[in-house]
Formats: structure tokens, C-alpha cells, sequence
């Protein structure tokens, strides 16, 4: 299907987020769409998908003006989104998020949807069991889901904000397959990204989005440096590591234990020392999350001993962590990481840590003006979270974190932030690791771990590598012990 | 951006204003179905309010345990919190406050000394009602709604017991309640009228706290956070149970403050339904007001009337005074409802 937006404005409050952008998508092609952090990406396909109503301009699918008033009149027409942040019921099962939004039928016909559901599983080599429970899944895991639902539903045109965020790199290899294959049947795939690389991996035309407006398309093969210069308007330099001699151990594990309703880890020891960075590679699922939790004191392990400065913390309850300076960011921000309806400022004051009964006003303003300044959020201190884009919301949770800490404990630090912004953000995470922090963070982006990371841990269902010395590593290293090559010849006992 | 703020400003008093507008008109439909003449049904409602000094010290009357207890309630909502135990809150509050004049009735302690301890026996009795909601909650898994309704038909059942048992009235038991108390063990009210001026700073200052609780502490603060995301709340280092718990605590002061006030500033006994319903009209005023505190005092005082004026209802027109009843009910829904649609409209544009 043609899809072709003309004129789209669209603002919100005060900000601008589209001004006047035309663009036209066609069958049998992978269009991708760049753009730095608010620049307006999510906001047109939001428009697209029916999600938002543009203020102005009109939406012509094959030719034919249409009006798309709501997500289920976007699938009607045959577009389907995939969110950034997936859009499903973590307390139901696989099977009913799947049903939803199918039409018809008061009884669904189950038997038949869970064939289907399993042959569109195998298509697509993806394995989920359509009787697990929703949130029982990795964010990985869920996108998948909502793929399968939406071409199930009958999408011609598939929406695809950051897929590439979630998922491991043997999985997104597999996704681009997919995605090639049904561009190859005609479908109309737009893909949205501010990853670079993915998008001259995959696409055959990408459209750089500024400020609101188109700044230029162009066919593949494409020319990086101009790519980047017409979504920076400047040319961008990625620097390196840098190489401090660790300290003293921060985070010390000795035959920890730790399980949950599928993965069971035995006789994890690890140390963190003072401004180290150690990078966790591998699957979604494969025991990253579960490790870190533990490291944050949000679970609890089922044996072994574990330190933080010299003290056990076995037993001890989440805030005693945060106590000696751990902080955990997760990568949910808008279930675990941050409260819709609370202002930017609300959320500095919540963190300050001041034992006083009374919030100093004036001092809370200055501060989060601070942050805000500080951290690039586009937003002000009165804004509510939940009207920041993503990549804000990011720059806010990393402005939440408390100085100074002994350990910081991220998952996916800079998912939804483009190059520039990630840059920025590893630049202070460097100065805190200068000031004794050590860092331990997972990220889908192997990149990012070979770029920052002292030591790199391989995570595969459930085992964890020897750390593996990031500076003699490469990508193709890292890719195929997360996908479970090699392991015995990296590691053998 | 200022020009905006204050736009949708005037637009959210609209929509309340048209939600009111709508309330008042199915009201009078109402009144049309039962044959009863609308604008006299108004008029006398008006004068039961207005009509004497009498009435309006009613209207203050009842004014003032409305607001403690609504302003108790924010707290609870605050938090996400459904303190639907509020009335066995205010029913124990009243228990303990008797419980305490009756003991020290007879003895030589100063009348404004037994007060005192009435008063104070009454916040704590409502906030170990609530406090006991809470642990449940917070310890047992127990929805507050659930066990708030469980305590509530406890309290209940506690009230009735005593009044037909232990504290019956020497010679007939009745659900007229307890012996009213000597005069010495009731606030002290204004000259030949039924308000107490303590009941008055009692209610300034339940208010005026709760505000600045709500908008300028720390306390209020982590409350809003875990009231919008408990689990976003805990990872950021807010201390969520304990919160919790200190919620339904504030909640139950202001509860039992208010049955305390039952006993020693209004009825002087202990009754029945010594808590009036003003329990379940506070999580209605709550609402209507969409959990701002600075509402309070007004939309409580507003309610209060209703109440008052439609006493008079059932002689003048032989009308019920349940009235005021559907007023106040027809209004939270329709104001709410307006809400709703200005929501869908905005959301739209």
C-alpha cells in the first residue's frame, strides 16, 4: 500500500513537534526513517497509526484521502504499529494478547489462533509459548508478539519504532529476514530509528527528520558522515574507553545463587572494583536482568554470600542497598523508572534525599533547572514525564541518579537516545567512574559494550562467562558466544 | 504558555459548572416524577439553610466533621489508597471518646480535661481502625477496600453491642443509644446555638495540615509517588509499606477525630449511626473534587447544606429528605461524567 502524509502539523501544548512534513512511503520498500531524540519521529507515526490526530494535513493511502481516527481504525486500514515501548497486558497470557484486538467472534476461536500463532512463531524462528503469562516475557520477547499480532490482524503497512532497542543481535538479524520478506511481498515497511547503522543495514530509502521537519531523503547505498551531518546539522565523533586502574572491590560475589521462574544461576563470583565498567552482553532472557536485580538487592539470592564495601548484604532489604550508594535504572522507564503525573521537579525532589519534613521550593526548582540544563531534557521543571518523548525520558532517568554512588546498575543506559546524546551521557558516567563508581550496565548494543566496557560478562541461558577483556574483543567474538558458540573453547575448565 | 494555563483553566470551570447545570435538571426531573413542585422543592431546601441563624449554625454543624474527614481521606487517596473503612473508623473514634467519658464521668477530673481525653481516645481509636486496614493491606495481601468494608460491619456490630449491652441505658436499651452525657462533658457551643467554636478551629486546622502536608513535605510527596507508581516509587528509594500504613494512620486521626466530635460537640451519646454517613459523603466530596485539599472547605460546606436543608423537606412537602441525598450523588456523577467528556474532547483537538 501507498502511504502518503501531506502537510502534517502537529503540536503538543507549546512544543512543536511537525511542521507542515509531506512524505510518501511505497509498497515492496523498507523506508527508514532518522532522526535525533525529539525530532518528531514517533509523533508522525503515532499520526499514521492513529494514535494521535494530526492539527492539520491529510493522510492518502493508495491515492484515497483517509481519515485515521484510532488505532483500531489504523489495523482496519491495514497499518500496524509496533511501539517503542510495548503495547500488550502483562497479566495476561501470550494467547489473549494475541486475540486482542481480532475481530468478530464473542468466542474466539483459540485452537485455531494457537496454530496460527505457532506456525507465524516458526516463520519467524521465534519462540514463545502462547500460554505463558505476558509479563513473564522480556521487553524482546513482547515486540516480537506484537509483530506476530499485527500481521496476524492484517497489516499491509508495519510501523516499527526502535525495534532494534530490545532485542539481541542474532535476533535482529533474524527480524531484518523478516522484514526483507515481507517488504518482498509488498508490503510497506517503515522503520524508525536513530540507530545509523540499522538503517543502512536494512532500509532502501531513509528519510532524515529534523525539529519537525524532512531534511532530506536519500537511496541506499548510503553515505554515513552525510547522514549524520543532516540529522546533527554537524559531523559527530564517537571517543574511546578510557583505561583506569580499578580500586578496591565495590560489588563482590561469592557463589551466589539466584533463580527465578525459568532461569536458575549457580555459583556466580564476580567483583565490581571502584571505577570499573563491566558490560553484560547477551539474549534478552539469558540472566542478565536477574543478575543485575540482585546487584541492585531486588531480588534475592538464594545462596552465597555478597558484598558491597566489605559488608554482607545477604538479607538485606532494597533500601539498604541504596543506602551504600547502589542505584538501579531500569529499562521499563515508565513502570519502574519514572511516575506519569509527576512534574520533572517532583521527581528531583522525590530522589534528594533530604531527611527534612518540608520541601525547600525554591531550592527544588533550582536544582531540577540544574538537571535539566545539565542532562539536555527538553522539557521544564512543571512538565509531566509522561509528555516528555523517549529519549527524554531517558536523559531524565539518568538525571535521577543520585552523586556520588559506589555502584550504578543500568539496563539499556541509552536505549532511545541517538549517537550524540549517548555520547554525552557516557561522558559523565566516565567522570563518576573517575570519582571511584563502578559501573555494571546491559545493553543489546554490542558496540556500546565494546566501546565502554573494562570487562565484558556473556550471559547464555542462564550461564555466565569468565570476563572476557573488552579490549581484546570483537563484536564478532561477543556475537557468537551470545548465541552459544565457542563457549568451550573461550572457557573451558 | 500562561495564556494557555489559564484557558484550559476556565475551561475546567466551565465543564464543572455545566456538570452542576446538568445536575440540578435531572434533579428536577426527578422531583417533576414524584409530583412534587420542583421550584417550591428548592425553595424550601434553600430555606432550610438559609432560613434562620439556627440553620446556618445546622449547616456549620455538619459542616465540620465532613471536612475533617474528607481532608483525612485525601491522604488515603493520596496514596491510591480506597479507605472505603472510613465510617468504622469514625464509628470507633466515637466508641473510644465514650468509652473515656464514661469512665471518668463520675470523678473529680475537670470537665475540659475529660474532653480532652475523649478527644484524643477518639483519634486513637479511628487510627488503629485504619492502622489495622493497613497492616492487612500491607502485610496480608488484604485489598484496603475489602478489609475497610470487613472493619466497617465490625465497628458496626461493636457499636450495636455495646449500646444494647454494656452501655445500654439503665432501664431500656434502645437505638437511641447511650445516656446523653451531663452537660460538663460537652464542648462548650456558641450561646443558644448547636455550634461549637472548637469544632470550628478543630476543622481550620484539619485542613490547613492536610494542605500542607499534601503540597509542601516530603511525606506528601513520596504519598503522590506511590499513589501514581508504587513500583517506579520503590525503585527511586521511596519506603512504600511504610508510607502506606502512615497513610491509613493520618486518615484514621482524622476519622476518629471526627466520631470524637460526634460525641462531645453534637449528640453527647453514643448512637447508632453516631457517624451520620459522613464517612462515605467525604469519599463522594473527595471525588467531586478531584482530591484537591484547597476544594474542600467549600464543596464539603456545600454538602453540609444539602444535608440540612432537606430536613425540612419531608414536613413541608412530604417529600423525603433523602433529597438531598440524590443531589448530592446526581452531582459527583454528572461533574464527573462532564470531566470525562472534556477529557475525550481535549484528547481529540
Amino acid at each position: 500500500m501507498k502511504v502518503e502524509l501531506r502537510d502534517v502539523h502537529k503540536t503538543f501544548g507549546t512544543v512543536y513537534a511537525l511542521k507542515g512534513l509531506s512524505i510518501t512511503f511505497h509498497s515492496g520498500k523498507i523506508q527508514g526513517i532518522l532522526g535525533e531524540n525529539g525530532a518528531g519521529k514517533s509523533t508522525l507515526m503515532k499520526i499514521l497509526s492513529g494514535f494521535y490526530q494530526a492539527d492539520q494535513g491529510e493522510i492518502y493511502l493508495d491515492g484515497k484521502q483517509t481519515l485515521i481516527l484510532s488505532p483500531a481504525d489504523a489495523i482496519v486500514h491495514g497499518i500496524g504499529m509496533l511501539h517503542q515501548d510495548p503495547l500488550d497486558f502483562p497479566p495476561m497470557q501470550v494467547l489473549n494478547n494475541f486475540l486482542i484486538g481480532a475481530k468478530g467472534r464473542i468466542f474466539p476461536d483459540r485452537s485455531r489462533a494457537i496454530q496460527e500463532f505457532l506456525s507465524l512463531c516458526k516463520e519467524f524462528d521465534f519462540d514463545i509459548d502462547p500460554d505463558n503469562y505476558v509479563d513473564a516475557l522480556t521487553v524482546g520477547e513482547r515486540q516480537q508478539l506484537e509483530i506476530l499480532r499485527l500481521l496476524w490482524l492484517g497489516a499491509e503497512v508495519l510501523i516499527l519504532d526502535e525495534p532494534t532497542t530490545g532485542i539481541s543481535t542474532p535476533q535482529k538479524k533474524k527480524l531484518f529476514g523478516t522484514l526483507r520478506k515481507l517488504a518482498s511481498d509488498g508490503k510497506t515497511i517503515i522503520f524508525v530509528s536513530h540507530k545509523l547503522e540499522d538503517v543502512s543495514d536494512l532500509c532502501h530509502r531513509v528519510a532524515v527528520l529534523r525539529a519537525g521537519e524532512l531534511v532530506g531523503e536519500m537511496e541506499a547505498p548510503f553515505n554515513p558522515e552525510k547522514l549524520i551531518s543532516l540529522m546533527f546539522g554537524k559531523p559527530v565523533i564517537i571517543d574511546q574507553r578510557q583505561h583506569l586502574t580499578p580500586g578496591e572491590p565495590v560489588l563482590e560475589m561469592c557463589d551466589i545463587n539466584l533463580e527465578d521462574y525459568r532461569l536458575r544461576m549457580k555459583g556466580i563470583n564476580i567483583q565490581a572494583c571502584k571505577g570499573e565498567v563491566i558490560g553484560l552482553a547477551g539474549m534478552e532472557g539469558s540472566g542478565q536482568t536477574l543478575f543485575l536485580r540482585a546487584c541492585a538487592g531486588l531480588v534475592h539470592p538464594v545462596g552465597g554470600e555478597l558484598l558491597i564495601q566489605n559488608e554482607s548484604m545477604i538479607g538485606k532489604p532494597y533500601r539498604d542497598f541504596l543506602q551504600k550508594g547502589v542505584s538501579y535504572l531500569p529499562a521499563a522507564r515508565m513502570e519502574e523508572g519514572l511516575i506519569s503525573g509527576m512534574t520533572l521537579s517532583e521527581h528531583f525532589s522525590l530522589v534528594d534525599g533530604n531527611q527534612s519534613l518540608f520541601i525547600d521550593q525554591k531550592q527544588a526548582l533550582k536544582v531540577s533547572n540544574q538537571r535539566i540544563i545539565e542532562y539536555n531534557i527538553r522539557g521544564s521543571h512543571s512538565t509531566t514525564v509522561e509528555m516528555l518523548s523517549g529519549g527524554n525520558q531517558q536523559r531524565a532517568l539518568l538525571a535521577l541518579l543520585k552523586e556520588p554512588l559506589n555502584l550504578i546498575l543500568m539496563e539499556h543506559p541509552t536505549r532511545g537516545l541517538d549517537v550524540e546524546s549517548s555520547i554525552y551521557i557516557w561522558n559523565k558516567l566516565k567522570v563518576r567512574c573517575s570519582e571511584g563508581t563502578a559501573i555494571i550496565f546491559i545493553s543489546t548494543d554490542l558496540e556500546e559494550i565494546l566501546n565502554y566496557s573494562d570487562r565484558i560478562l556473556v550471559f547464555f541461558t542462564g550461564q555466565i562467562s569468565k570476563p572476557l577483556n573488552a579490549s581484546s574483543t570483537t563484536v564478532e567474538d561477543l556475537g557468537e558466544l551470545i548465541g552459544g558458540n565457542n563457549w568451550d573453547k573461550n572457557f573451558s575448565n | 504558555m500562561q495564556d494557555n494555563k489559564r484557558n484550559s483553566r476556565w475551561i475546567n470551570v466551565g465543564v464543572q459548572f455545566v456538570g452542576i447545570i446538568a445536575a440540578l435538571i435531572f434533579t428536577t426531573i426527578v422531583l417533576f416524577l414524584t409530583g412534587a413542585p420542583p421550584l417550591q422543592a428548592f425553595n424550601q431546601l434553600l430555606l432550610g439553610i438559609f432560613g434562620s441563624v439556627n440553620n446556618i449554625s445546622n449547616v456549620l454543624v455538619s459542616w465540620m466533621p465532613l471536612l475533617i474527614v474528607t481532608a483525612g481521606l485525601l491522604v488515603t487517596f493520596a496514596a491510591g489508597l480506597w479507605n472505603i473503612g472510613i465510617e468504622g473508623q469514625i464509628i470507633m473514634g466515637a466508641i473510644f471518646s465514650t468509652g473515656v467519658l464514661r469512665m471518668l464521668q463520675h470523678s473529680t477530673v475537670p470537665g475540659g480535661i475529660i474532653i480532652v481525653l475523649g478527644i484524643l481516645a477518639g483519634i486513637f481509636g479511628g487510627a488503629l481502625w485504619a492502622f489495622l486496614v493497613g497492616v492487612l493491606k500491607t502485610f496480608g495481601g488484604v485489598n484496603e477496600i475489602f478489609g475497610g468494608l470487613g472493619f466497617n460491619f465490625i465497628a458496626n456490630a461493636i457499636v450495636l453491642w455495646l449500646i444494647y449491652g454494656p452501655w445500654r441505658r439503665p432501664g431500656v436499651a434502645s437505638l437511641s443509644g447511650t445516656e446523653a452525657f451531663p452537660s460538663r462533658l460537652s464542648l462548650p457551643t456558641l450561646p443558644n446555638l448547636l455550634i461549637s467554636p472548637w469544632s470550628l478551629i478543630l476543622g481550620a486546622i484539619s485542613i490547613i495540615v492536610i494542605y500542607i502536608l499534601l503540597r509542601g513535605t516530603y511525606i506528601g510527596l513520596r504519598l503522590k509517588a506511590i499513589g501514581k507508581n508504587i513500583r517506579a516509587a520503590y525503585i527511586l528509594g521511596v519506603p512504600t509499606w511504610q508510607h502506606m500504613l502512615l497513610s491509613f494512620i493520618v486518615c484514621g486521626l482524622f476519622a476518629g477525630l471526627t466520631g470524637a466530635l460526634q460525641v462531645t460537640a453534637v449528640y453527647h451519646r453514643l448512637l447508632p449511626t453516631i457517624s451520620s454517613g459522613y464517612g462515605f459523603l467525604g469519599l463522594l466530596v473527595a471525588m467531586l473534587i478531584n482530591f484537591q485539599a484547597i476544594w474542600v472547605a467549600p464543596i464539603a460546606l456545600f454538602y453540609a447544606a444539602l444535608n440540612i436543608g432537606s430536613i425540612q423537606l419531608p414536613i413541608t412537602l412530604k417529600l423525603d429528605s433523602n433529597l438531598s441525598g440524590v443531589i448530592q450523588g446526581t452531582l459527583v456523577l454528572f461533574v464527573l461524567l462532564a470531566e470525562g467528556f472534556r477529557q475525550k474532547f481535549t484528547r481529540k483537538t
